[in-house]
C-alpha cells in the first residue's frame, strides 16, 4: 500500500503544471483516485460528508450489470452452436461460454479503449476530474449490440455518442440523452442492413437456421413467438448480448433497487405504462395485426424491454429529475415501446427510440411539474398581497 | 393556545459524543467579536488597539445601519484587531483584566415601555443584534417591522445541546424577555419547542403561542418552522431570536446591563470530557479544549454544529450565535480503495454502504471525520435532496438557479423561504461533494444586492 502511495506521490510531482507530462494530468488523476479515496476534507459548508461518492455508484451498477454480461457471453456461444446443429450436450458449457466470451471481450475492449480515450482528453482540456459515468456507458454499449456488430462500426458509434451525446454539452450530467442508447441509435440508423432482419443476432450463424428474434418474428406476421416463454424468459433466445436473459436482468435490477441506486418509481412505472398499452391494444383488438391481440406479458419478455426498463431509462441525468416527474416520464416509455413495437411497420424493437424520445422530453415534464410548485407559490403571494 | 406540527421528511445523524448535563464553569481571558458571524455587515470600529473597554462598550457599528452597535462581552483592554485579506477584519479581541466593570444602561418596566423604548435599548446594548430577519439570515434594519416573530426554542442538529439544561434557573429572564421581545411586533409571537423535549418553561405573554414541532433534524431550522406556521411571501419579514438570547435581552431589563454570560454545550466524539460549560460570549475556546480533546490525530474543532458550524482552531473564539461546540475528526488522509471496500463503519445514508442499511434498524452512534469521501462531480443523482428536505421548494431545481443566478427563477422556486443552513443536509448526502450552502449563501447574496432587504 505505502509502495503504490509512493508510487503516486512521485508520479504526481511529475505531472504539475509546468512539467512535461502535464498532459496526463488528468489520466493519473483518474487512477490514483481508484487507487486512493482522496484526503481533502471540507473546505464550506457541512462538516461531515456521505461516504458515498460517485465511483462506488456506478460501480454498483457496473456490478448490477455482470449478470447480463456472463449470461450473455454464454448465450452467444449456445445461439451459435445451435445454430449450427450442434447440441448443448455435445459442446459443454466451457466450449459455449468460451466462444461468446471470445466474442464479447473485443466488444468490451473498443468500447471502453475508444469511450475512455475520448473521456481522458476532454477532462484533461476542460481540467476537471475524469467522471465515471463512461465506466457505465462503455459496459451498457456492448450488451444492447448485436454479437456480431463489426468493430469498427462500433468504435465509431461509440466515438459519435460520447462526443455527440455528450461532451458537448459539457459532459457527464450534462447531456440529455442517453449516451448508451445514442451509440445504439447511429449503429441503426447508420448501417440498417446490417443492424435489422435475422442475420446479426447470432454469431457466425449457420445460413440455413433462421435467427430472427422473437421481435423480428412477431414483426413478420406470427402469431406468437416461437421461443417459449420460458426461454425468453431465461434468455436463451437471440437478441443483442445483454438483452436476452429477463432472469440476470431481474438479478440486476434487485442490487439496484436495494440499494436506492435506480429510481423504483421509474421502473415501476415503465411496466405499468407498457401493461397498460398491452391491455388497450387487446381490447381494440385487430384481424390482419396479430400483434396487438399478443398478452401484454411478452412485451417484458421479447427484446430489449426489461434491458432498458431497468438499466436505461433510470438513467438519473436523462430522465426526469422530479419524483412526479419520474413516473410520467417512465409510463410514456412503457407506452411508446409497446406503440412503437405493435403498430410501427417499419422497426421491430421500441425500447430505445421511446427511451430516447422521453429523454427529450424529460425537462419539458419537469418543467410542468416545477411550474405547479412556482404557480402554488404565485398565488399565495397574491392571495397576502389582497388581504393587505 | 398551542399545536403539535409534525415535520415528516429529514435525517437525524446520530453522533458520539453527546454533552453530559453537568454545567462546569472555565477560566477564560480572551474573547472576541467576529464580524463575519454576521450576514451583510460592514463593520466600522469604535476602539483601537489598547482602548479600555467596560462590558456593553461598543467595539464597532454596522456600516449599513449604524444604529445597530457590537458590544464588548467583557471588561478589559483590546488586545488586537486581526486582519485578513484585503484588510477585512476578522475578530477583535478583548483581555479581561477581571473587574467586571459595566456600562449601566437604565433599567424599566418592560410592561408599561413603548416599542420606541424597547428598541433603543436593545440598539444601545447591542442585544438588537440578537434577532435575525429572514430572508437572508441578517441583523434587521430597526425601522422595519415583522409580520411575526420566532423564538427559536430547541435544535434538532446532531448533538444539539438541551435546552432545558442552557435555561436553567433563567425563568425570570425569560419571562422579562419574551415580554420585550412582544412589543417588537403586531403580529404573532410564536416560541417553538420540541414536544420530545418540551421546556420546562414557558413564559406567559398575551400573545405568545407556543408551537410544539415533532420529527427529524431540520425540523428545528427556523424556514421549516416557518413554512408550517406562517409562509413568508415576496416583500414580507419574519424576525426570529434563539430563546437563549431571549434570556439575556430579559436580563438586559432586569439589571439594565448586558450580561454576556450564556452556557454552550462541548460535544463531540473527540472530546474527552463533553458538558455543559458556563462562559461568556466570544469566550477563546483554548481553556475548554486544552487536555480535554484526543490529540491522535488531527481534529476539527468547529463553533456549532457539524452541519453548518464554523471550522476554527484551538485559538478560536465561538461565535456568537452558537449554543454549542463540537470537535470531530479531520480525517485528511487516504484511504486505500476506500471506494469500494464494504465500509463496515463509515456513516453513509446509502444502501451501498451496511450503515445505510444499519441505520433503519437502529440508532446506533456513528464514528464521523471531515474527509469528503470523494472528488467533486456534476450532479448526476436526482431525488435524493427531497429525502431530508423538508420545505416545499424544489432543492436540486433552487439550487440550480443559485449557479447561474438567475434571479427571476431563484424568486419563483422560493429563495426568500430558505436559508443555507437548510441545504445542510443536502450538501451532507451528495454524492457529486458539491458545495451547496456555498452557492445557496450566494445565491442569497446576489438576491439581497439586487433586491434590498
Amino acid at each position: 500500500m505505502k509502495t503504490i502511495r509512493k508510487f503516486f506521490d512521485n508520479l504526481n510531482t511529475k505531472v504539475e503544471k509546468g512539467k512535461k507530462l502535464h498532459c496526463l494530468k488528468s489520466t493519473v488523476d483518474a487512477f490514483e483516485s481508484f487507487a486512493f479515496v482522496s484526503k481533502d476534507t471540507a473546505k464550506s459548508g457541512a462538516h461531515l460528508r456521505d461516504a458515498i461518492d460517485m465511483k462506488r455508484a456506478m460501480s454498483l451498477v457496473i456490478i448490477a450489470l455482470v449478470p447480463s454480461l456472463l449470461f450473455g457471453m454464454f448465450n452467444v456461444g449456445y445461439q451459435h452452436f445451435i445454430s449450427q446443429g450442434q447440441t448443448f450436450a455435445e459442446v459443454g458449457f466451457w466450449a459455449v461460454f468460451l466462444y461468446g466470451f471470445l466474442k464479447v471481450l473485443p466488444l468490451l475492449v473498443v468500447s471502453y479503449v475508444v469511450g475512455l480515450g475520448i473521456e481522458f482528453t476532454f477532462a484533461q482540456f476542460r481540467g476537471h476530474e475524469v467522471n465515471e459515468g463512461y465506466l457505465v456507458t462503455g459496459m451498457l454499449i456492448p450488451l444492447i449490440c448485436p454479437p456480431d456488430v463489426p468493430l469498427w462500426q462500433l468504435a465509431i458509434a461509440v466515438a459519435f455518442a460520447v462526443i455527440i451525446g455528450k461532451e458537448i454539452f459539457g459532459g457527464t450530467g450534462m447531456n440529455f440523452l442517453n449516451p448508451a442508447l445514442v451509440a445504439r441509435a447511429f449503429l441503426f440508423f447508420s448501417y440498417p442492413s446490417q443492424m435489422s432482419g435475422d442475420t446479426v443476432w447470432i454469431a457466425d450463424k449457420a445460413d440455413a437456421f433462421s435467427g430472427a428474434t422473437p421481435l423480428g418474428e412477431m414483426m413478420t406476421g406470427a402469431i406468437s413467438p416461437h421461443s417459449s416463454l420460458m426461454d425468453m424468459f431465461l434468455g436463451f433466445i437471440p437478441g443483442s448480448v445483454g438483452e436476452t436473459s429477463v432472469v440476470a436482468i431481474l438479478l440486476g435490477a434487485a442490487l439496484l433497487l436495494l440499494t436506492g441506486i435506480a429510481s423504483w418509481r421509474i421502473m415501476l412505472s415503465v411496466f405499468v405504462g407498457a401493461a397498460a398499452m398491452g391491455l388497450t391494444f387487446n381490447w381494440i383488438g385487430s384481424s390482419d395485426n396479430s400483434y396487438m391481440n399478443l398478452p401484454f406479458y411478452y412485451h417484458y419478455l421479447m427484446g430489449g424491454f426489461m434491458f432498458g426498463a431497468v438499466f436505461m431509462a433510470t438513467d438519473p441525468v436523462t430522465s426526469s429529475q422530479t419524483n412526479k416527474g419520474k413516473y410520467v416520464y417512465g409510463l410514456l416509455i412503457g407506452v411508446m415501446a409497446v406503440l412503437i413495437r405493435v403498430v410501427n411497420p417499419a422497426y421491430p424493437e421500441g425500447m430505445m427510440l421511446s427511451i430516447l424520445l422521453m429523454n427529450v422530453f424529460a425537462p419539458l415534464i419537469d418543467y410542468f411539474v416545477v411550474d405547479g410548485n412556482v404557480k402554488r407559490r404565485m398565488k399565495r403571494w397574491k392571495v397576502e398581497i389582497k388581504e393587505k | 393556545m398551542f399545536n403539535v406540527i409534525k415535520v415528516k421528511k429529514g435525517l437525524d445523524i446520530p453522533l458520539y459524543g453527546e454533552a453530559k448535563s453537568e454545567i462546569r464553569t472555565a477560566d477564560v481571558d480572551l474573547y472576541a467579536l467576529k464580524p463575519q458571524d454576521f450576514t451583510a455587515i460592514t463593520p466600522k470600529l469604535l476602539v483601537e488597539e489598547g482602548d479600555r473597554v467596560l462590558r456593553g462598550t461598543p467595539l464597532f457599528f454596522a456600516k449599513e445601519k449604524p444604529d445597530v452597535k457590537f458590544v464588548s462581552p467583557v471588561s478589559g483592554v483590546v488586545k488586537a484587531i486581526v486582519r485578513g485579506e484585503k484588510r477585512v477584519i476578522e475578530c477583535i479581541v478583548v483581555e479581561a483584566d477581571g473587574k467586571d466593570d459595566t456600562v449601566d444602561f437604565g433599567s424599566f418596566d418592560v410592561k408599561s415601555a413603548t416599542r420606541e423604548q424597547v428598541v433603543e435599548k436593545l440598539l444601545a446594548s447591542g442585544c438588537w443584534t440578537f434577532i435575525r430577519q429572514r430572508p437572508y439570515s441578517l441583523i434587521p434594519n430597526p425601522a422595519s417591522t415583522p409580520k411575526c416573530i420566532i423564538i427559536k426554542g430547541f435544535d434538532s442538529a446532531p448533538l444539539a445541546p438541551d435546552y432545558n439544561t442552557l435555561l436553567k434557573g433563567e425563568e425570570k429572564a425569560l419571562q422579562i424577555g419574551t415580554e420585550a421581545v412582544a412589543k417588537l411586533t403586531e403580529g404573532k409571537l410564536h416560541l417553538n419547542a420540541s414536544n420530545k423535549r418540551p421546556l420546562n418553561f414557558v413564559p406567559d405573554c398575551d400573545r405568545l403561542q407556543v408551537n410544539y414541532f415533532e420529527g427529524k433534524h431540520p425540523c428545528g431550522n427556523v424556514s421549516v418552522q416557518i413554512e408550517k406556521l406562517d409562509p413568508i411571501n415576496k416583500g414580507e419579514r419574519v424576525w426570529y431570536i434563539d430563546v437563549n438570547d431571549v434570556v439575556t435581552i430579559g436580563k438586559l431589563f432586569l439589571t439594565g446591563r448586558y450580561v454576556s454570560d450564556k452556557t454552550v454545550a462541548l460535544t463531540g466524539q473527540e472530546v474527552k470530557n463533553t458538558g455543559y460549560y458556563r462562559i461568556k460570549r466570544g469566550a477563546l475556546l483554548e481553556p475548554l479544549l486544552a487536555g480535554n480533546v484526543n490529540t491522535e490525530h488531527h481534529l476539527r474543532i468547529i463553533s456549532g454544529n457539524v452541519l453548518t458550524g464554523t471550522k476554527t482552531d484551538q485559538n478560536g473564539f465561538i461565535s456568537h450565535y452558537d449554543n454549542q461546540i463540537t470537535v470531530i475528526n479531520e480525517g485528511d488522509n487516504y484511504e486505500f480503495l476506500g471506494w469500494i471496500l464494504p465500509g463496515f463503519k463509515k456513516f453513509s445514508v446509502n444502501r451501498t454502504f451496511p450503515y445505510g442499511f444499519l441505520r433503519l434498524l437502529c440508532k446506533k452512534p456513528v464514528k464521523v471525520d471531515a474527509n469528503l469521501h470523494g472528488g467533486h462531480r456534476a450532479f448526476v443523482f436526482t431525488g435524493e435532496f427531497e429525502k431530508v428536505f423538508p420545505l416545499n421548494v424544489y432543492p436540486l431545481q433552487l439550487i440550480k438557479a443559485c449557479i447561474i443566478g438567475d434571479i427571476d427563477q431563484m424568486e419563483q422556486l422560493g429563495i426568500y423561504e430558505v436559508d443555507s443552513e437548510d441545504f445542510a443536509l443536502c450538501e451532507v448526502i451528495d454524492a457529486s461533494k458539491t458545495e451547496i450552502q456555498k452557492i445557496i449563501k450566494q445565491g442569497l447574496e446576489l438576491m439581497r444586492k439586487e433586491m434590498g432587504e
